[in-house]
């Protein structure tokens, strides 16, 4: 029996298992993900402008005063955040959540939470922009009708705007999806169980390279049928436009 | 009594002043045109008596009742401000109906969640929705769509919309229906349609106002028109006043222009 042959079952298994791990980091980042995306995209959308009394004061033409008074400090700050998030590397902030607060002497960090946090934020910042973009793709009207129909700002989102939204988000949403499948990967660095690390250590135990390539037929399989699926969404949202 | 009185109303974009001390009145089952070329206000001054802009000073009364105060610094909560609006009905230029309701479920949608708040909802549900639905079912046969109910917005005529548009904002019964340029995205022929409706209403005794730019429609329709220019009411009377005789020379040349 070639070492092929002797190989490809325990490295299958060994992938599946990999996948099951995968498959519970890219649940679990949704989950978290998606809500805590649209929070921030409200927060990035936050009109409050706490100084706004000082507006009164700058008919001089007083430049400062009117930087602060149009100043939003919540949308300042989740802009700030999301620049720093998507301004820098995935594996950075996996490596600065998994092995940071060993370094700041916290102990007993479970490693998978560490990377669930790394995911969701990272995640979450890449959704927010989408939902913003979605969000703001509701034309002024829609709210207007809703106001002079008697509802109120609640019933306005859930009942005419999010669907509307959903539907503007769907490609760019497909996209993220299938990124993250793939970015699932990175948890490797930082000790965890999934698809790839499995089949390096089959590189490294056995000195083969093909459970590498082999583990990409996972990931593949895996967007595939995300594609299916955000297909069938998309043409289920076509009835209206 | 007046059912609605609009005093002083003055309203401006920053430095650019709109609308300047608007003072008329009108009667309950009239019918009012305004008319004027754009820029003039007359859409802001739509928008301001809907609270979807904030007046910067006057009042406006409705049913003798103080309706809104732009002279106090008082802001309306949420709450009041949703009953006031409930009071009116607009119909937009661009109709702005829910794209993912059919026909039925944007005249129905409104009137369902307002029926949420009645006291006997829960054990009156199913009598209140069939109501609600039957209601909007004769309105929506009374403007000629009852082949309509299941078609989804893109798949209707732009008058077909706006008649959508026009039950929808019925179904609520307000006090006064506004009409902001209700035929200016439509193609010429499809204007007929929406001109029989609004008239078929003026017939019922339907109170409404009428930003519009058909005059021959204004005239014949009306029971009194507004012509504004650069956010004044320059002249106002019966139909026959402003559009066959105007006194002033500014309304003059605005017909003069369109005929």
């Amino acid at each position: 029996m070639s070492k092929f042959q002797e190989l490809f079952i325990p490295v299958t298994l060994s992938l599946l298992e990999g996948l099951g791990v995968t498959f519970k980091i890219f649940t679990l980042t949704l989950l978290f993900a998606l809500p805590l995306g649209l929070i921030i995209s409200f927060g990035s959308m936050s009109k409050w402008a706490p100084f706004k009394f000082l507006n009164g004061l700058h008919k001089n033409g007083n430049k400062l005063i009117a930087i602060i008074s149009n100043f939003k400090p919540i949308s300042f700050l989740i802009r700030i955040l999301v620049w720093v998030i998507r301004g820098t590397p995935l594996m950075l902030q996996l490596i600065l959540f998994g092995l940071g607060p060993g370094l700041i002497g916290i102990k007993g960090m479970n490693t998978f939470v560490a990377v669930m946090i790394a995911f969701v934020l990272n995640y979450a910042c890449y959704f927010s922009e989408i939902f913003r973009g979605g969000i703001e793709a509701v034309p002024r009207g829609q709210y207007e009708a809703c106001q002079v129909l008697g509802m109120t700002r609640t019933q306005t989102f859930f009942k005419v705007v999010l669907l509307q939204v959903v539907k503007h988000i769907i490609p760019p949403m497909g996209n993220e999806f299938i990124t993250l499948v793939k970015d699932t990967a990175l948890a490797n660095t930082i000790m965890i169980y999934e698809i790839t690390w499995n089949a390096k250590r089959f590189m490294a135990s056995k000195h083969v390279l093909w459970p590498l390539f082999y583990s990409g037929i996972f990931y593949l399989l895996f967007c595939g049928i995300l594609t299916v699926i955000f297909r069938q969404f998309e043409k289920k949202l076509s009835y209206f436009d | 009594m007046s059912i609605l009185n609009v005093t002083n109303l003055s309203k401006h974009f920053g430095k650019l002043q709109v609308l300047k001390d608007i003072n008329f009145s009108m009667e309950e089952g009239q019918v009012v045109s305004i008319i004027g070329s754009s820029g003039s206000g007359k859409t802001t001054l739509l928008r301001c008596i809907n609270m979807l802009e904030n007046a910067n000073g006057g009042k406006i009364y409705l049913d003798g009742k103080l309706f809104i105060d732009a002279d106090s610094s008082v802001k309306y909560t949420p709450g009041q401000l949703r009953t006031k609006q409930l009071s009116l009905g607009l119909v937009f230029q661009d109709f702005n109906l829910f794209p993912q309701y059919n026909v039925l479920e944007n005249v129905t949608l409104a009137p369902r969640l307002l029926a949420k708040e009645r006291s006997d909802y829960k054990t009156r549900k199913k009598e209140i929705l069939y109501e609600i639905e039957e209601n909007a079912k004769s309105i929506l046969a009374s403007v000629g769509l009852s082949e309509k109910l299941e078609s989804y917005p893109c798949q209707l005529s732009g008058g077909q919309k706006q008649r959508v548009s026009i039950a929808r904002a019925l179904a609520l019964k307000p006090r006064i229906l506004f009409f902001d340029e209700p035929t200016s995205a439509l193609d010429p022929e499809l204007t007929g349609e929406i001109l029989k409706v609004i008239r078929q209403l003026a017939a019922e005794h339907i109170t409404m106002i009428i930003v519009t730019h058909e005059i021959d429609f204004a005239y014949s329709v009306s029971d009194k028109v507004i012509f504004m220019d650069k956010g004044v009411i320059a002249e106002e009377g019966t139909p026959d006043e402003v559009l066959k005789n105007p006194k002033n020379p500014r309304t003059q040349a605005f017909l003069q222009k369109l005929s």
